[in-house]
């Protein structure tokens, strides 16, 4: 099982609640997946995301910068919206970061974004949502298992590619391609037909009822003839690791508290209650937060359910101490992940 | 509760809501059909794995249904086909939620609450407006016996008496009290951002959230 992390970049917070730079904020990311690599983190994501306090827009940049700083980690996107950007782009960020990386680290996880704020940013009608990220998913998948050089696509959503060169090939020939989801079944069948690796992002509720979902994709795939190695699930969830559980929570708390009150105010959801919060912190529920004793025999009962091979989590938003996010991520890789690999290999 | 129940649930989307909306409807006994824009066949292992007991069929097999749940995202309404749901019971589970979904103008140029566009659309359906408030993790886990004190509610607005008591005696069966909110416009007062969408309630307290929306409902 791989142990990993995601952030959307996480803007500091003054003493007085004010917002620290968002360049800060970048920076701050960078620092901690280069600090993940080092500890042993397996796999650390990167999901598109415009907002002031959650500024991470180009996923590319920085996994090409954190690819030049790193030596093992596996590093993605987690995800890209493809259906508001070029997927020709898209392809060669991370084919770029990829032969930064020495090859073999790199992975794009396509999206459809939770929020909507690429559509007015980059011009696109939200009519369009559907045939966007259909048509351009099939392109950064020609691209990806092109053989050559040069590429011809055609469809109605961009401009034709007729048998240009999109360059940089990958170093192993193409790139992992996951499909993002936040479950719905449909898209499951979908990733499974069309042999990608699916991730679930798994955001509330109780993340073992995922498995029919896990079953479907597995099926669809088994039914569309893919098999192998490209067949494989991985869950992404909100949580955060300390030395103890109560620290764990009352770390996350307060960022919590700062990104519900931002999306109430949008959403208009009323004013976010602790009880709410500690709803969610224990078994079965959604938020991976707790010691690492805690955090990986969640994974690992997850696991019997869903049968995922790797889990990241994200714990750094509205404004999580960056100390916290680093030690989280350090405990991660050296308590979590051991754990984890000692309790499935006693199942 | 009856098992060999012979009343129909046709569900419209086979996303979050309306798959969970299936589990919980086969679990009250009733027979559930679920249909998709895709053919039937296409959904098919989707339905055996995820809603086993429910059955994949064409959309408008599922609009000849006793009870018929629009669970499809509101901007795609257009993609229904009245006259498949012409003189049917139609629950409209859809929400407008432009910070999530992104603006659309059939819902900002008008005046109306979004069922009302919806039924507009239709032109002949007999619309009831639920199911809208409630998560759709929680429909499959707050639901209580009938008595229970702390049994949720879900509001319910029509304009068709009829319609309305087999919406509310759905609704019974699921695990909720049903509550009547009024007129199909007094859904209004359910809509996202609202009190009521964004809490969970008891009948005495959704009542009286209803009857404080009230004037408001009214005005508008």
């Amino acid at each position: 099982m791989e142990i990993g992390a995601y952030s959307f970049g996480d803007t500091q917070r003054g003493p007085d609640g004010s917002s620290r730079s968002t360049a800060e904020a970048i920076k701050n990311l960078f620092d901690a997946i280069v600090l993940a690599d080092r500890v042993g983190l397996d796999y650390f994501g990167v999901g598109e995301h415009h907002t002031a306090s959650m500024p991470a827009s180009s996923p590319g940049a920085l996994i090409a910068a954190a690819a030049a700083a790193t030596t093992q980690i596996k590093l993605g996107s987690a995800a890209s919206i493809i259906g508001t950007d070029d997927p020709v782009r898209v392809f060669q960020q991370f084919a770029t970061a990829d032969a930064i990386s020495g090859g073999g680290r790199i992975e794009i996880t396509a999206g459809r974004g939770s929020s909507v704020e690429t559509f007015p940013l980059f011009g696109f009608d939200l009519n369009d949502y559907d045939e966007l990220y259909a048509q351009k998913l099939d392109l950064l998948l020609t691209l990806n298992n092109s053989r050559a050089e040069n590429v011809t696509w055609s469809g109605t959503v961009r401009p034709p590619i007729p048998n240009l060169a999109v360059v940089p090939r990958p170093v192993n020939g193409s790139l992992p391609i996951w499909i993002a989801t936040g479950g719905s079944a449909p898209s499951s069948a979908r990733a499974g037909r069309l042999g990608l690796p699916i991730s679930y992002g798994i955001i509330g509720g109780q993340p073992h009822r995922f498995a029919p979902l896990a079953n479907l994709y597995r099926q669809s795939a088994q039914q569309a003839g893919h098999t192998g190695n490209n067949i494989k699930v991985s869950v992404a969830t909100f949580g955060l690791v300390a030395p103890t559980k109560q620290e764990a929570i009352d770390r996350l708390y307060p960022g919590w508290v700062n990104l519900n009150l931002e999306m109430g105010k949008l959403r208009g959801w009323p004013a976010p209650q602790r009880r709410d919060f500690l709803a969610q912190v224990d078994a079965p529920n959604a938020y991976y937060v707790g010691d690492p004793d805690d955090v990986a025999e969640r994974i690992v009962d997850l696991h019997r359910h869903l049968g995922h091979m790797r889990h990241f989590l994200q714990g750094d938003h509205g404004g999580l101490p960056q100390e916290h996010l680093l030690e989280s991520v350090t405990l991660l890789a050296t308590e979590v992940k051991p754990r984890v690999a000692r309790l499935l290999a006693a199942k | 509760m009856s098992s060999n129940d012979e009343t129909t649930i046709g569900i419209l989307g086979a996303g979050r809501v309306g798959t969970a909306l299936a589990r919980q409807a086969l679990k009250a006994g009733y027979q559930v059909r679920i249909a998709t824009t895709q053919p039937a066949a296409d959904n098919a292992l989707l339905v055996d794995i995820v809603t086993p007991g429910a059955l994949a069929v064409e959309s408008s097999q599922a609009a000849a249904s006793d009870l018929v749940v629009l669970a499809i995202p509101l901007h795609k309404y257009r993609t229904l086909n009245p006259d498949s749901l012409a003189g049917r019971i139609v629950i409209d589970a859809m929400n407008y939620w432009a910070p999530v979904d992104g603006v659309f103008d059939d819902f900002e140029s008008d005046a109306r609450t979004t069922s009302e566009v919806v039924e507009g659309f239709l032109q002949h359906a007999r619309v009831v407006k639920s199911l809208n408030h409630i998560g759709y993790h929680e429909l499959e886990e707050d639901d209580r016996p009938a008595g229970d004190e702390t049994r949720r509610a879900l509001a319910l607005a029509g304009d068709d008496d009829e319609a309305k008591a087999l919406v509310a005696s759905f609704i019974d069966r699921l695990g909720y009290d049903a509550v009547d909110a009024g007129p199909l416009a007094a859904g209004r007062s359910f809509q996202p951002a609202t009190e009521i969408f964004t809490g969970s309630h008891t009948a005495n307290q959704l009542v009286a959230l209803i009857q404080k929306a009230r004037p408001l409902a009214v005005a508008a």
